[in-house]
């Protein structure tokens, strides 16, 4: 009570001394990766900026008039690119989703099902996404029906989310699988139905250890969305290559490079740092 | 005392020798040296200056042309450049002639358009591949004398939205198509103006698909390329008309030369020649026979 403790507490010398040192080791590795990265790019700096053709390449790739001439054209085609990713990304997890568990659900009456999500994963795998394009958006709306859309943006859509969701499904799969069978036992013991048992027992984890992953096919997404311009529409890369055709500078492609980077590399940071945030298993590498 | 991480060390210095050691090496007369040769031409060389023994070709004695692949009718046949027939490979033949190769001396190489205009050396001597010469693109590369008039022209199906109109104002609505990078997609975006974004293609070929499955309304390229268009290509192709000229000079197709590239005067004499001696005349008569198209008012 009035027993106040006049003083704050003070740690000992000793850990002081611990401290200090831990701080000194800090500014060390600190100081030293500074000076390593300087030296690197430095040499590579100098190799690029002292090669004869240095001169031309920055003209034509480095030219600051040309890129802020092409800007509002490349950031137009990048909203493509944007909308594209948001539409299918939404549709492939949901597709995908369906396809892993369809692959691991047991039991023999379930064998077509299994079947069925085998055979769309291999196939929509092994195809080449530009081809899958190809055939869906000029063979498509070739097939005259009523009712479905000509539109390059709906066929190349579509490609993207069958061959996207092929490789997406295979990682919910794995993520499904990796969940410890005892977890289902125990679901199930509790009088959990197999689908009950799935949606609040195994899907919450396998989620969980797969977000680092889907992370990696969203960034990939993200710039394959571009690849649908072989059907005529206008993506960042393709508005970049227009307005490079005007004097043959390449600086649009920097532009368009510079703007997908902006994009993904704090998409990427952010979900790394939810994942620590939120504990997640194996989330989140560090620089 | 921290141990020197001597593997990071060895690794980071193999890299940045690795870096070093690419000896760089000089572009052989393609640096875009102070010799700005005037690309219109008129620095004529002298005429022995233009000879297989005293041009700086990439091969000795021997002319080494570039163009893409696929090479279309009606400027190559069969996708063939080497048989002299379609008339940019008869033109080519024409400029080795001029300039005193025989067929045999002639190589021709397979180069994307992009490679053709990207700085750094060059493998071919010029490159033919229907590249419009415009000012802006002189920056990067050297064009010869032109050896063909553009006429942009627009193609449809019969009964499309754009059948038989006669003004560029009644294509205000259409969605039309053109390849990237040309001077067609050019023509469409500040001469037609529409309303609606045109379609880009990687090539004709497939704006003319998308064009077979009324995903557009029509494709604007060059007249002789909407001709074998519509007579080959299309079921039921037929030429809408040309677009009026754009004030000022007529665009020509000319062969891309390297940026400051020595054969520059030569290649562009060659096509002068051929253009003062009817040549051009005769190879357009035997490979572009055309009636004409309507203009478009």
């Amino acid at each position: 009570m009035t027993h106040q403790v006049d003083t704050a507490w003070q740690p000992s010398p000793v850990q002081r001394e611990r401290d200090a040192w831990r701080r000194r080791r800090t500014v060390r590795s600190a100081v030293l990766a500074a000076v390593s990265t300087v030296l690197v790019l430095g040499a590579v700096a100098v190799v690029v900026v002292s090669s004869p053709g240095w001169q031309r390449v920055q003209e034509t790739y480095f030219d600051w008039d040309k890129a802020v001439d092409s800007f509002p054209a490349v950031l137009e085609g990048l909203w493509l690119n944007i909308r594209v990713m948001a539409i299918c990304a939404v549709l492939i997890v949901a597709l995908s989703l369906a396809i892993a568990v369809m692959r691991t659900i047991r039991g023999p009456v379930a064998f077509p099902l299994r079947l069925v999500g085998t055979a769309y994963v291999d196939v929509f795998r092994g195809l080449p996404l530009l081809l899958v394009i190809f055939l869906l958006g000029f063979g498509g709306p070739a097939l005259s029906l009523e009712g479905l859309p000509t539109s390059a943006l709906f066929w190349g859509c579509t490609a993207l989310v069958l061959s996207y969701s092929a490789y997406v499904a295979e990682v919910f799969r794995a993520g499904i699988e990796s969940v410890h069978p005892s977890q289902r036992l125990a679901g199930r013991s509790l009088g959990l139905s197999y689908g009950q048992t799935l949606r609040h027992v195994v899907l919450p984890q396998a989620w969980r250890r797969v977000l680092p992953p889907l992370m990696n096919d969203l960034v990939s997404l993200q710039k394959d969305s571009g690849l649908i311009a072989v059907l005529g529409v206008i993506d960042a890369i393709r508005a970049a290559q227009i307005e490079t055709a005007i004097d043959f500078n390449y600086t649009p492609y920097v532009v368009a490079g510079a703007l997908f980077c902006c994009l993904t590399i704090p998409m990427a940071r952010l979900t790394d740092r939810y994942a620590r945030k939120k504990g997640y298993h194996g989330a989140g590498g560090h620089l | 005392m921290l141990k020197t991480p001597r593997l990071a060390v060895a690794a980071l210095a193999t890299a940045t020798l690795a870096l070093t050691a690419c000896a760089p090496t000089d572009e052989g007369g393609d640096t875009a040296s102070d010799t700005t040769s005037d690309a219109t031409g008129s620095e004529s060389p002298a005429a022995d200056e233009c000879t297989p023994d005293a041009m700086d070709t990439v091969t000795a004695g021997t002319l080494t042309i570039a163009t893409d692949d696929p090479a279309y009718e009606p400027w190559f046949v069969d996708n063939d450049p080497t048989n002299g027939q379609g008339y940019e490979s008869a033109v080519a033949y024409a400029i080795a002639e001029q300039l005193g190769y025989t067929q045999d001396q002639v190589t021709w190489v397979t180069v994307p358009f992009n490679k053709v205009v990207q700085p750094g050396p060059k493998d071919f001597d010029f490159d033919v591949n229907q590249v419009s010469i415009t000012e802006a693109r002189r920056k990067a590369v050297d064009f010869s004398s032109g050896y063909y008039d553009v006429v942009q022209t627009v193609v449809t199906n019969k009964g499309s939205a754009i059948d038989g109109v006669t003004s560029i104002a009644d294509l205000a609505d259409a969605k039309l198509g053109a390849q990237v990078g040309t001077t067609s997609y050019t023509a469409i975006t500040e001469q037609i103006q529409p309303s609606e974004d045109p379609a880009v293609f990687d090539t004709n070929d497939q704006a003319v698909q998308a064009l077979k499955n009324g995903q557009i309304d029509g494709i604007v390229v060059d007249l002789p390329t909407a001709y074998y268009m519509a007579a080959a290509q299309l079921d039921d192709g037929v030429i809408v008309g040309q677009l009026p000229l754009p004030e000022g000079e007529p665009e020509q197709f000319g062969a891309v030369l390297g940026k400051g590239s020595a054969l520059t005067g030569c290649v562009s004499q060659a096509v002068d020649a051929l253009r003062e001696d009817g040549v051009l005349d005769q190879i357009g008569q035997e490979w572009l026979a055309q009636q004409g198209a309507p203009e478009l008012s």
